[in-house]
């Protein structure tokens, strides 16, 4: 994905208006009224959110009939969760074994003179 | 929204920034040591498949560093940098290099910080431009690894936490 894309999607994102608009539309197309009615927003200041998702990617619309439906597009998200997934799977993993080790390191430091057990079995 | 990631990483669009931020259950001292001495480093720092070589690791004011990361196909990407002032717990400020992309340097400032007997780590890592900020984001750390955690819940959780 493009850098100025990438933008735009995370850009689109920031917005909690937006990111609700985008899991409704998870469940399915809808149109302005229908997205207008969880939010105490009116349809123009809807309409402005599915522009800005729009120009993202994020959402395609469509004509049917009178109505104007709203469609989901998930590639630009999918790219964008890729985008930080690795950086983030790179220090997940570290620090999940920074846990171990401090927990090795811990047990060591409260149990200085313990002998191993296998010495205790043996000796 | 709540997220589950024991890890905090925020990479605000447009902003030549990465702030990561995590907890661990041990005391500040130990954690600073695992930072800081290479007998411990080697065993945590980056994924598993991966060998991690510490080459240098001077710790003290315009003290230089330089790791290594080896995959089993004999790959390497190395990455060195600087101290810069005399590091503490309080205050570890160094630049970073990834080698494979010289003159791009970031300058990395970690602090740890002990609450409740855990250690809170947080590092602000701030580069020359947007572009490279992004370009390590891509990058992963390394190259040709996919998680595969492509979850729409997680990226808005994400966002939520970031803005």
């Amino acid at each position: 994905m493009a850098a100025d894309q990438l933008s735009a999607v995370f850009g689109a994102l920031a917005d909690p208006t937006r990111r609700a608009i985008l899991a409704r539309l998870a469940e399915g197309d809808a149109n302005v009224a229908e997205l207008a009615t969880p939010f105490e927003m009116s349809q123009p200041a809807i309409s402005r959110h599915l522009k800005v998702l729009e120009r993202a990617g994020l959402i395609s619309r469509r004509r049917r009939a009178t109505a104007r439906l709203s469609h989901l597009e998930a590639q630009p998200l999918r790219e964008a969760t890729a985008w930080l997934a690795r950086y983030r799977a790179y220090w997940d993993e570290s620090y999940d074994r920074l846990d171990a080790l401090l927990a090795e390191l811990q047990d060591k430091r409260d149990e200085p003179d313990e002998p191993d057990e296998e010495d205790e079995r043996t000796g | 929204m709540a997220t589950t990631a024991k890890t905090q990483i925020i990479a605000d669009p447009g902003v030549q920034r990465i702030v990561i931020t995590r907890a661990f259950a041990a005391p500040r001292d130990l954690v600073y040591r695992a930072y800081t001495d290479p007998e411990l480093l080697v065993q945590w720092l980056g994924p598993r498949r991966l060998t991690l070589t510490v080459e240098r690791l001077d710790v003290r004011d315009g003290g230089t560093w330089r790791y290594i990361h080896r995959d089993s196909d004999g790959t390497e990407a190395g990455f060195h940098g600087v101290f810069h002032g005399t590091p503490s717990p309080d205050n570890m400020v160094r630049t970073f290099e990834y080698e494979g992309a010289p003159g791009h340097v970031s300058l990395e400032t970690a602090t740890f910080e002990e609450r409740d007997g855990k250690t809170l780590v947080r590092t602000n890592a701030v580069f020359q431009s947007v572009e490279d900020r992004d370009a390590m984001i891509q990058s992963g750390m390394e190259s040709g690894v996919n998680e595969g955690m492509e979850r729409l819940d997680e990226l808005l959780a994400r966002m939520a936490a970031a803005s």
